[in-house]
C-alpha cells in the first residue's frame, strides 16, 4: 500500500501541475482509501475488458486531472478526464503544486498510524509484480480527444459506432461532456430510444457528430416530444426520416416545435397534409429560425413578384427556397426573367431552377443562344424545357437538347 | 496512404485554368483548392494502427491459475481517421497574373514547390494577350456595359481603316514607351541583336505598354481588338477602348476582356471547370514542368552572357509572339532602324 503511495508520488512528479501529493492531511485520508482500492484494482483488473487497457493508479478526488473513482468494482474502471478545449485550470489544487521529492516520503509516513511503507527494493510477489501498469499520466487538459480515446471505454465506443470525434472536439463544450458520459448509463439508453424512434444503425454516428448534446438530454423531455409528433399525425417513417434529417430537432422543446409549426400552417396558408409532407421533406425548417424564412417568403411575394398560390406551390415542390440565399435567389430571378425571358407562370412549373448552379445556367443559355436553340415558351416549335436545362449532366444536355457535342461547348466555353 | 502521399507529391507546379466571367480569381483559387483536397483526401485507405501490448491475464500455469502478461494486439484508436480528422487540411496555391471579376481568360496558379517559379515568372516580365470586344455609341463611367451611362453618339462615321489608322497610332506611340522604359542605348550592337530577335522590352517595373494591338472583327456597333500588353490591368484596357472610342469622335465601351495568353500558357493549357480535378491537374503540371525547365535553362545561359539584362523566359514567349502577330514584329524592327 505504501509501494503505491511511492508510485503515486512518482507518477505524480512527472506531471506538471501535480495535486495528489499536496498536503500531508489529504495523503493521510486517502491512505487508507488507497489501501482499499489495492485489493479493488487486483479484482477489477482480473474481470476488466481485454480490449482497453485500464489504468490501474485510481484517485478518489475529483482533483485538476478530474478523476474520480468508481468505488464499486462491478464495472470497468476508467479514468475521466474533466477538461475544456480552453485551457484553464479546474481545481484550487493547482496553486499548491509541490513536487515532494521521494526523499521526504519515508519521513511523512512515518507519522501515519498504520503500518510503515515498504521501500522500492523489497521484494514482491509474482501476482503483484505482474499488476503494475506503467502507463504514461493522462495529459490533465488538452485541446483534442485523441489524448484520451485509447483509454476511455466511452470514446472508444463512439468511434467504433462511427461518430467523428474530430469534428466533434471543435465545438466548445462538446467534448467536455461526452468524457464526462457513462457508455452503459447514459449513452446506451438514448442510442436504444432513436433506434426506437426510427434513426438507421449506419445514420448513428453522423447523427452524434452533429448533435452530441442530445445526450444530455432527459429521457422524458425525448419521449414527450416524440409522443408530440405523433400526436400531430407524423406517422413512423416520418418521424424517423425527420429525426435523421435534423438532429436537432428532438433537443427542441414541445412549445417551440408547435410554435414552429403553427407558423408554416399559417403563413403558407397549405394543407394540414401538405405542411406535413413539407416538414417530412424538410425537416430543418423546423430547427433553424424563423426570421430568414419570413424574409425570403417577403422577397418571393414583394421583389418577384409571385402570387400567394404560386408560391404555395413553389414551396411545397422545392421546400429549399426558404431557406435559400436571398441574394443568390434575386440574381438568379433576375437573370432568368430578364435576360432569359421566361414568364412567371414557366418559372412556377419548374421551380427547381431556383435550385441549381446560376454559372451553370448562364453558360448553358449563351450556348443554346449561340447555336440560335433557346426557345423556352412552349407554343413554339423547338421548345426547350426549364428542368431539362439544369437538371441534366453535360453530356446528355449537349447531345440532346444542344444537338452537339461536349467539345463544341467547350470550345465555346472558352470564348466567353 | 502511400496513393494519397504519391498524388500529394505530384502536385508541385504551375498549371493554368479557364477563370469564367462574374467570379472573384480568389473564389477560383478557392474552389480549385477544395476540389483538391476533397480527392486527395478520398484516396487515402482507412488502415487502423496495433500496437502490441502486455496485458495481464488468467493462463493455466503450473500451480493452477496464475496471472501473466500475455501480448497482445490491440488497435490504436487515436490514429483512427475519426479521432484523428482528414490527413490534408491546406494546400499552398498561389495565383500568378491577376483578372478581375468581370474579365475571364487563362489564369496561372502554383501548387507547392511552383509558388517558388512563379516569382521567376513575374521578374521575366513575359507579355500576355487579350482580345477585347467593345461597342460604339455609348459612354458610362468604367468604361464597361454594366456602368453607369453617361453619354450616347452616332457612329455611323466609323470605317474600319479609320479604326485601323487609330491602332497603329496607339501602337507606335506604345512602342516608342517601350524603348525608352528598356533602358537600353539604341546604338550599340547588343541593342540591336534583341531587336533582331524581337526581346526589347522593359524589365523592371513600368507603366502599361501595349506591344501589338490588331482589329480581329468589325461590325458596327461591334469590334473585336487584340492586344498584346505588359504590365497592364483589365481596366486599363478599357480605359484604352474608351479612349479609341474618343478617338474616333463617337464612343464605345468595352464588353468584353479575355485573356488568351500568359507568358507561354495558353488557351489550350486552360482547364475548364468541368476538368477541375486531380488526374488533369497533375497531368497539366507534368506539361508545364518541360516548358518551364527549359525556359529557365535558357534564361540562365543568356543571362552569363549579358550580366545586366535576365531574361527568363523571354525567347519561346516571343516567338509566340512573332507567330501571333505575324506582320508586327517586322515593324517593330523596321522602326528600330
Amino acid at each position: 500500500m505504501a509501494f503505491w503511495a511511492r508510485q503515486i508520488c512518482v507518477w505524480c512528479s512527472s506531471v506538471k501541475t501535480c495535486s495528489v501529493a499536496n498536503s500531508i492531511q489529504r495523503l493521510r485520508k486517502t491512505h487508507r482509501t488507497w489501501m482499499q482500492l489495492h485489493q479493488h484494482s487486483a479484482l477489477s483488473l482480473l474481470c476488466s475488458d481485454n480490449h482497453f487497457l485500464q489504468c490501474g493508479l485510481k484517485t478518489n478526488r475529483s482533483v485538476s486531472l478530474g478523476s474520480h473513482l468508481q468505488s464499486t468494482n462491478s464495472s470497468n474502471g476508467q479514468i475521466r478526464s474533466s477538461e475544456n478545449n480552453l485551457l484553464s485550470p479546474v481545481n484550487d489544487c493547482q496553486q499548491q503544486a509541490e513536487i515532494i521529492p521521494s526523499s521526504d516520503t519515508k519521513t511523512l509516513y512515518e507519522d501515519w498510524e498504520d503500518t510503515p511503507p515498504s521501500s522500492a527494493l523489497e521484494e514482491i510477489s509474482e501476482e503483484e509484480a505482474v499488476q503494475i501498469v506503467a502507463e504514461p499520466p493522462l495529459p490533465l487538459e488538452s485541446f483534442t480527444l485523441r489524448d484520451y480515446v485509447d483509454r476511455s471505454e466511452t470514446l472508444s465506443k463512439l468511434v467504433l459506432l462511427g461518430v467523428d470525434l474530430s469534428k466533434i472536439e471543435k465545438r466548445p463544450n462538446a467534448g467536455q461532456l461526452l468524457l464526462r458520459m457513462d457508455f452503459e448509463k447514459d449513452i446506451r439508453k438514448r442510442l436504444l430510444f432513436l433506434k426506437d424512434v426510427g434513426v438507421e444503425d449506419n445514420q448513428l454516428g453522423p447523427f452524434l457528430t452533429k448533435n452530441p448534446f442530445i445526450l444530455a438530454v432527459d429521457m422524458e423531455a425525448l419521449e414527450t416530444r416524440v409522443a408530440y409528433l405523433k400526436s400531430k399525425k407524423f406517422g413512423k417513417e416520418a418521424i424517423a426520416l425527420m429525426v435523421s434529417g435534423a438532429p436537432f430537432l428532438l433537443s427542441f422543446s414541445v412549445e417551440r416545435l408547435d410554435n414552429r409549426l403553427g407558423f408554416f400552417q399559417k403563413e403558407l396558408g397549405l394543407s394540414v397534409q401538405k405542411t406535413r409532407d413539407l416538414v417530412v421533406r424538410l425537416p430543418r425548417l423546423l430547427t433553424g429560425s424563423l426570421e430568414p424564412i419570413k424574409e425570403n417568403l417577403q422577397l418571393c411575394r414583394i421583389e418577384l413578384g409571385f402570387r400567394h398560390n404560386e408560391i404555395q406551390h413553389i414551396v411545397s415542390k422545392v421546400p429549399k427556397i426558404l431557406t435559400a440565399n436571398k441574394r443568390k435567389l434575386t440574381e438568379t430571378f433576375d437573370y432568368l426573367h430578364n435576360v432569359m425571358g421566361i414568364p412567371h407562370h414557366i418559372l412556377t412549373k419548374f421551380p427547381q431552377v431556383f435550385n441549381s448552379k446560376l454559372l451553370q445556367v448562364k453558360e448553358r443559355h449563351m450556348f443554346l443562344t449561340f447555336l440560335g436553340r433557346a426557345q423556352y415558351d412552349p407554343a413554339q416549335p423547338n421548345y426547350i424545357s426549364l428542368d431539362k436545362l439544369v437538371s441534366m449532366p453535360d453530356e446528355v444536355f449537349c447531345t440532346e437538347i444542344a444537338k452537339a457535342s461536349v467539345q463544341d461547348l467547350e470550345k465555346f466555353l472558352k470564348t466567353l | 496512404m502511400a496513393v494519397a502521399r504519391a498524388a500529394r507529391s505530384g502536385l508541385n507546379g504551375l498549371f493554368a485554368v479557364y477563370k469564367p466571367p462574374g467570379v472573384a480569381w480568389f473564389r477560383v483559387r478557392d474552389t480549385v483548392e477544395t476540389l483538391l483536397l476533397k480527392e486527395l483526401n478520398s484516396l487515402e485507405q482507412p488502415v487502423v494502427q496495433q500496437q502490441v501490448r502486455f496485458v495481464p491475464t488468467t493462463v493455466e500455469g503450473n500451480a493452477g491459475k496464475e496471472l501473466t502478461l500475455v501480448a497482445t494486439q490491440l488497435p490504436v484508436l487515436a490514429a483512427h481517421p475519426l479521432v484523428r480528422g482528414p490527413k490534408f487540411t491546406s494546400l499552398k496555391i498561389g495565383a500568378g497574373h491577376r483578372l478581375d471579376t468581370k474579365s475571364s481568360g487563362v489564369f496561372v496558379l502554383a501548387v507547392g514547390h511552383g509558388n517558388k517559379l512563379l516569382i521567376d515568372l513575374y521578374n521575366a516580365h513575359l507579355t500576355r494577350a487579350y482580345t477585347v470586344r467593345g461597342l460604339f455609341g455609348k459612354a458610362t463611367d468604367d468604361f464597361s456595359d454594366t456602368g453607369r451611362l453617361i453619354e450616347k453618339t452616332t457612329f455611323d462615321h466609323v470605317t474600319r481603316d479609320k479604326l485601323e489608322r487609330i491602332l497603329a497610332v496607339i501602337q507606335g506611340s506604345n512602342h516608342k514607351a517601350l524603348l525608352t522604359y528598356s533602358n537600353i542605348d539604341l546604338k550599340t550592337q547588343e541593342a540591336y541583336e534583341l531587336a533582331v530577335e524581337g526581346l526589347i522590352r522593359p524589365m523592371e517595373k513600368s507603366p502599361p505598354l501595349i506591344t501589338a494591338i490588331r482589329c480581329l472583327q468589325f461590325a458596327p456597333p461591334e469590334f473585336q481588338l487584340e492586344i498584346q500588353c505588359l504590365h497592364e490591368t483589365q481596366q486599363y484596357l478599357r480605359k484604352i477602348v474608351h479612349e479609341i472610342g474618343l478617338e474616333l469622335k463617337s464612343t464605345a465601351v468595352c464588353t468584353q476582356v479575355r485573356r488568351i495568353r500568359d507568358g507561354f500558357f495558353t488557351l489550350d493549357n486552360a482547364l475548364l471547370r468541368t476538368h477541375w480535378n486531380l488526374q488533369n491537374i497533375q497531368n497539366s503540371i507534368q506539361e508545364s514542368k518541360i516548358k518551364v525547365k527549359l525556359e529557365l535553362q535558357r534564361s540562365l545561359g543568356y543571362q552569363s552572357r549579358s550580366g545586366k539584362r535576365h531574361t527568363d523566359m523571354d525567347q519561346v514567349a516571343e516567338s509566340e509572339l512573332q507567330s501571333t502577330e505575324g506582320t508586327f514584329a517586322s515593324n517593330l524592327t523596321d522602326k528600330m532602324r
